[in-house]
Formats: structure tokens, C-alpha cells, sequence
């Protein structure tokens, strides 16, 4: 017994204040809200005990994914996330590659295209807001009025104001502060590979496209996969620029994380709750099999 | 690797078993129980507000100082918070009465928006105060009932204001052809005047983001129904699906299309700039505008004029700001302290003359008040009173928030006219 203190004790001692830590206030909250949210916790005296709560399971869940508008939020949050990661990941990877050759002032380069990620979301979404000001011709403002100024007229839009994919618009901010978290990523991903590598494979005769479509692409993509987990959460749970950008109220541009806030400030706790959850499973579907699958890789 | 696998699962069973228990640790009791209404706590009176800038802060200052004078061992503890036009301080205020920590008193709107405090418990009755500081036969009975449930009053006033409000600018209009004196007997006439605005290539009508929009609509549809139609929207005795209806939800259709592009990233400062630079004929929204157009140092009727919505003259679209006294505030005597401030005729018109409003009580000197203040507070005396829609003195705030979504969607053009009004139909009767 006192053997297997010995060997249990110390490590279980020290790992118990983070994991209490985490069991409260990571998996107890997300069993907290998890049964607000099959409660029909609706209304502002249900909140605080003054009226009856009753559990009515996942009728919360099939109303909200019944209704048309939180289908429209689902189907924004889908299309901000495509462009988002496609925008970063391809902006990022070119960067990098061009970073890659050896070039003067890359330290420069560098920090200038990583630099946009040191600016908060909200003050960015500020600047952005003007910059994608949706009136045109006459009154035109920001990226509108530079459009008329180089002759590119016909590039005008409405940004963020068109009702079906006004919300890619704001993923252009987006992109324009993470695609140089990316590049970092990627840059760190080619100075790992090994530069006899690729002259092995030159000397085996591959043309410089099959250096990197055998050699060079391979040894990325566990890069490419974690960049792709990290953005696509950030875009799943995104709401702070799309709130500085964009309001609350604003249909072109709700999100389930807007629903969310929506639902709350307006008392309806189960439904807020509810759309927290799906969102949690959402994002979990995103990185859950990146988890297996880097743990099978470790064992 | 045996040793291993057994340590991770008796961390795992850890981790479940904390899970479960503070899954199970269940909502806290109802424990906001007052101390009792008799006297308590004056030191100090901690009054949360959203009036942080402009002439809403100015406001605050001029009753601070009143409240200095009357109440000179109470200390003032501001508790105002920026940002979102309320919607900020509304979000914070909330959790904080949910985790029993009230401040000592609170702004809210009069009318439904109270409901949800009241259905929660979070206020008390004050009806007594009434009694004590005299107040009830000082405000307008209209005010009184919009204020009363199940004959309890929540809340004391402290100023009023008028939504149905149209500002113009003259220059625009005189470069338009138009008459800046004229006043609009309907939304047909007023049309003509927007058009005349339009084809001299200005903004016909400026208006910012959903709930200015919302403000605009609710305008429109006082204006088509009359004042009686239009109050008989919230109590159920005039029909949503009604032709009536249609028809005012078309007519908000063709203003909108009067409307700047880029509205929804607009608040209303934004708008009603436009019509202080002179980049749009008109604008509707709340007179608390008009404090804008003073500090930008213009004077009506050369630089703006205003008039009540088309078709709305002779009804006062009424919205107020009250204080409450919240359940377990931990300074009671000090927001009782405040809430006889506010509802002094002294602290009334101090305040009110700063904010650009009118006072509640009809006790309060306002001899020298604006141009502005002195004939919204003679039509308070003498219109039909209507409880405003946007403001939440007409509908909760959940009801409100569904009328947004739905405005929203129909002015972007997710939507059609019939399905604006059958969603605002479903938003109002699911309240």
C-alpha cells in the first residue's frame, strides 16, 4: 500500500489542482449548461427561481435547428469558416514559401506580415468597419471610394451588407490578421525539413515540383493540420469582430455565437444554453478526431 | 505501460467524478431577501446608469448636484457604463442581479421593459415612496398606469421623451424645391417631399442600424393605425394580419427605400450628422437629437426644424427613463435618498434642461427651458400618450428583440412584405 503511494501519490498530488480546476470550471460548466439547456428556462423569472422549470429534453435543440433563422446563422458561420480557412491557409502557405528563399530582409518581411495578429479583433473590426462601408458611387467611403480612385468601378459592393454572403466580407479582416500566424507556422514547418532531403531527391532526379509534391508537401501536413484546427476554431467560436464590425441585430451577419448573446440579453437562458451546446459539439467535430488521431501518433 | 494506463484512468474517474458533482451542485436559492423597507444604509448610494457621454453624462452632473444639496451625507458612487447604447450596462446589470450583487439603484425603461425585473423579483414595490415624497398627484396619470402592475408601482421617473420625431435640414430642403416650414398631414404627402429630397441627389431620409429602423417602423405604423390602432397592437384588440397593417408595413417599405445604403453600421449620431453636414433631408428619431444638434452649435429653425412624424401630430410617442430600488440593494437608505432626488421638481428640472428632455414631474420649473423642451412639454400635456415600441416601454424586451430580427431581415432582403408580417405577428403574440 505504502509502496504504491510511493509511486502514485506525488504525481496525482501534483496534478490534482489543475484537474479539480478543470473538472469545475471546464466540464462542470459544460454540465451546467448543458442542462440549462434541455430546461425551458425561457423567461426572466425562470432565471432566478421565481417561476417553475421544467426539463423538456431536446426540444430546445429541434426547435432552434428547425428555425429558419438559426439555420441562416449555420449556414453563415459555414461559409465564414470556408472562406476564412481557405483565405488564411493559402495566403499563409505563400508567404512562407516565399519566405523560404532566401531573401533580403526576411526578418522584415516576417513581422510585417505577422504584425496584424498583435491588433485585437475589436479594434481591427473599428478600422473595418469603415473600410467596408457598403455605400456606393457618391457617398462612397473606404474600400468603395479607393475602387473609383484606381478605376475599378465595377468592383464595388455592398461588403458585409448582402444578405447571403455579406458574411465572408468580414472574414477579409479575418484573413488579414491570421495569415501571418500561418506563414509562421509554415515557415517553421519548411526550415524543419532537412535540407539533405530535398537534395536527395534531386539527385534521384525529381524535377523541382516533385521535390515538393513527395517531399516537401508530405512533411507538411501535419503543419497544414494544425493550422487548419486552430483557425477553424477560432473561426467556429468568432463573434468579437463580427460584433465591432457588424451589431447584434444586423440579419446579414448572425452567427450562432451572436444568436447566443442575442438569446441571453434578452432573458431566454435555455435557448442560450442550447445553442452553446451545439456549438461546443460543432467545434468538437472539428477537433476531436485531430486529438485521436495525434495521440494514436504519440503511443 | 500497465502503471500508465491505470493512472490515466483514475485520473479520467477524477475528472468524471468532479464533473458530477458540480453537476449536481444545483442553481442557488432565492436569498435576495431585502432588509425591510424601513430606513437602512445611507452612507453611500451607488446609482448604475448607462448615461457615461454627451448630454446624457451632462444630465447625470446636473442631478449629482441636486442630489448633493439634498442628501449632503449620502456619497455618490457612479456606477455608469459605456457602450451600445445601454446595451452594455444592461448586460452587466443583469448578471449582476442574478448573482444577488444589485447596485443600489438602477436605470430602466418605464413600461414592459420592467416586467422582466419584476417577474424576476428584483425590484421592490415603491408605491409607499410615492406616498412619502407627495409624488403622486405630481405626474400625469398616463405616466402612472404605464408604470403600475397589478396596482404596484416599480419605478419612479425622471425624464420623458418623444420617439415620433422628424428632423430636417432647411438648406437641403430649399435646394430640393420643398418649403422648410411645411409640415406633412400623411406618409402620401411626405413621400412627395422625400422624392423632391432624393431627385436633388441627397439622402432623402437618413437612418442608422436595426433599432433605429425599429423606431422608424413603429412611427410609421402610429402614423397609418392612429394612436388607438396603434396601442391596441400590444394588447391584442388590433389584428396584426389586418390589411391595415399591410398597408403601414408598405409604406415603411417605400421609406426604407428612401434610405442611405449604409445603415447598418451606423448608430444614430451617424444619422442624424447627415442631417447636421446637410447630406440627407430628413431623419426620425428620438428628441434627444435634438441635444446633438446644440453641441454642434446649430439653432432652430435656421439650421434644423422639426416636426412630429407625418400623420402622427397630436399623439406623443412617449418613452421615459425610471430608477428603481432593487431587492438586497446593499445601501437602501441611500437609493431611497436618491429616488426622492429624482423625483423632486428641483432634481427634475435640473436634470432634464442638461439631458434635453422633459421633466415627469409637472411641479418642475421649466420656464427656461429650449424652443425644443417648451413645446414637447406642452404636447405631453395635451396629446394622446403612446407607449414606444423600440424603447422597450411597450413590449418586453424578448418580444422586442424578435420584432428587431425580423425588421432586420425584411430591410436587408432576406424577406417579403408577407413574411415580415406574419414573423412580427408571431413575434408580438409570442410574448
Amino acid at each position: 500500500m505504502k509502496n504504491r503511494f510511493r509511486r502514485f501519490g506525488p504525481p496525482i498530488l501534483l496534478l490534482a489542482p489543475s484537474l479539480v480546476l478543470m473538472a469545475v470550471f471546464v466540464y462542470g460548466l459544460i454540465g451546467a449548461n448543458f442542462r440549462t439547456s434541455i430546461t425551458d428556462n425561457h423567461t426572466a423569472g425562470q432565471a432566478t427561481g421565481r417561476q417553475p422549470v421544467s426539463t423538456v429534453w431536446f426540444q430546445n435543440y429541434v426547435d432552434l435547428l428547425k428555425s429558419e433563422s438559426f439555420q441562416h446563422s449555420l449556414v453563415n458561420l459555414v461559409l465564414y469558416t470556408a472562406v476564412f480557412l481557405v483565405g488564411t491557409l493559402v495566403i499563409g502557405f505563400v508567404w512562407a514559401w516565399l519566405l523560404d528563399k532566401p531573401v533580403k530582409g526576411e526578418g522584415f518581411f516576417r513581422s510585417v506580415y505577422l504584425f496584424p495578429m498583435a491588433v485585437s479583433f475589436v479594434a481591427s473590426g473599428v478600422v473595418w468597419r469603415w473600410l467596408l462601408n457598403s455605400n456606393q458611387d457618391e457617398s462612397a467611403s473606404g474600400l468603395n471610394r479607393l475602387f473609383q480612385m484606381v478605376g475599378l468601378d465595377f468592383l464595388q459592393n455592398n461588403w458585409w451588407n448582402n444578405v447571403t454572403f455579406g458574411i465572408t466580407a468580414i472574414a477579409i479582416p479575418a484573413i488579414w490578421q491570421l495569415s501571418g500566424y500561418v506563414m509562421a507556422l509554415f515557415l517553421a514547418g519548411f526550415r524543419g525539413i532537412p535540407e539533405e532531403l530535398r537534395e536527395a531527391g534531386r539527385m534521384d532526379g525529381a524535377s523541382e515540383w516533385k521535390v515538393y509534391r513527395y517531399v516537401i508537401f508530405p512533411e507538411l501536413t501535419p503543419i497544414a493540420l494544425s493550422a487548419l484546427i486552430i483557425i477553424g476554431h477560432m473561426s467556429l467560436k468568432s463573434f468579437d469582430l463580427i460584433m465591432s464590425i457588424s451589431k447584434p441585430a444586423n440579419y446579414q451577419t448572425k452567427v450562432p455565437a451572436v444568436d447566443m448573446y442575442v438569446s441571453k440579453s434578452s432573458f431566454d437562458y435555455a435557448n442560450a444554453a442550447a445553442i452553446g451546446s451545439i456549438l461546443l459539439i460543432i467545434v468538437a467535430i472539428a477537433v476531436v478526431p485531430y486529438l485521436i488521431k495525434t495521440n494514436r501518433q504519440e503511443k | 505501460m500497465r502503471v500508465n494506463s491505470r493512472l490515466t484512468a483514475t485520473l479520467a474517474g477524477v475528472a468524471i467524478l468532479g464533473l458530477g458533482l458540480s453537476a449536481c451542485g444545483g442553481d442557488s436559492d432565492d436569498t435576495g431577501s431585502a432588509d425591510g423597507s424601513g430606513g437602512g444604509d445611507a452612507s453611500e448610494v451607488e446609482v448604475f446608469t448607462w448615461w457615461a457621454a454627451g448630454s446624457e453624462k451632462a444630465g447625470l452632473d446636473a442631478l449629482v448636484s441636486v442630489f448633493n444639496e439634498q442628501h449632503p451625507d449620502t456619497e455618490f458612487v457612479n456606477g455608469a457604463v459605456a457602450g451600445g447604447a445601454g446595451s452594455a450596462a444592461k448586460d452587466l446589470l443583469q448578471s449582476r442581479l442574478q448573482t444577488n450583487d444589485p447596485p443600489d439603484t438602477f436605470q430602466a425603461h418605464a413600461g414592459a421593459e420592467l416586467q422582466d425585473y419584476i417577474d424576476a423579483g428584483q425590484v421592490e414595490d415603491v408605491s409607499d415612496l410615492y406616498d412619502e415624497f407627495g409624488l403622486t398627484d405630481a405626474f400625469p396619470q398616463d405616466l402612472i398606469d404605464r408604470l403600475t402592475v397589478d396596482g404596484k408601482i416599480y419605478s419612479i421617473p425622471s425624464n420623458i421623451h418623444r420617439a415620433n420625431v422628424v428632423w430636417a435640414n432647411p438648406t437641403v430642403l430649399e435646394d430640393a424645391g420643398l418649403d422648410p416650414a411645411a409640415t406633412y398631414d400623411s406618409m402620401d404627402d411626405w413621400f412627395t417631399a422625400l422624392d423632391a429630397v432624393k431627385d436633388s441627389g441627397k439622402t432623402a431620409l437618413s437612418v442608422a442600424t436595426t433599432w433605429t429602423q425599429v423606431n422608424l417602423l413603429e412611427t410609421v405604423l402610429l402614423s397609418d393605425l392612429g394612436a388607438e390602432g396603434y396601442s391596441g397592437l400590444w394588447d391584442g384588440s388590433t389584428d396584426w394580419t389586418g390589411d391595415d397593417v399591410t398597408g403601414a408595413l408598405e409604406d415603411f417599405e417605400k421609406l426604407m427605400s428612401y434610405t442611405n445604403t449604409d445603415r447598418d453600421g451606423l448608430d444614430w449620431p451617424d444619422a442624424t450628422q447627415q442631417i447636421i453636414d446637410g447630406q440627407a433631408g430628413f431623419n426620425v428619431m428620438g428628441d434627444w437629437a435634438e441635444a446633438a444638434f446644440e453641441e454642434a452649435g446649430k439653432t432652430a429653425p435656421a439650421d434644423y426644424v422639426y416636426f412630429p412624424v407625418p400623420g402622427t401630430d397630436g399623439t406623443f410617442d412617449f418613452l421615459a427613463d425610471s430608477f428603481t430600488l432593487p431587492v438586497g440593494a446593499p445601501h437602501p437608505g441611500g437609493a431611497k435618498a436618491w429616488l426622492e432626488t429624482v423625483g423632486s421638481p428641483e432634481g427634475q428640472a435640473a436634470f432634464n434642461k442638461a439631458k434635453g428632455s422633459i421633466p415627469a414631474n409637472t411641479n418642475a420649473d421649466t420656464s427656461d427651458f429650449s424652443d425644443y423642451q417648451q413645446t414637447a412639454i406642452e404636447s405631453f400635456g395635451s396629446d394622446t400618450i403612446v407607449s414606444s415600441l423600440a424603447h422597450g416601454a411597450a413590449v418586453p424586451v424578448a418580444t422586442l428583440n424578435a420584432v428587431s430580427d425580423a425588421t432586420s431581415k425584411f430591410t436587408t432582403g432576406a424577406s417579403d412584405l408577407a413574411t415580415y408580417q406574419s414573423e412580427l405577428a408571431s413575434a408580438v403574440s409570442g410574448s
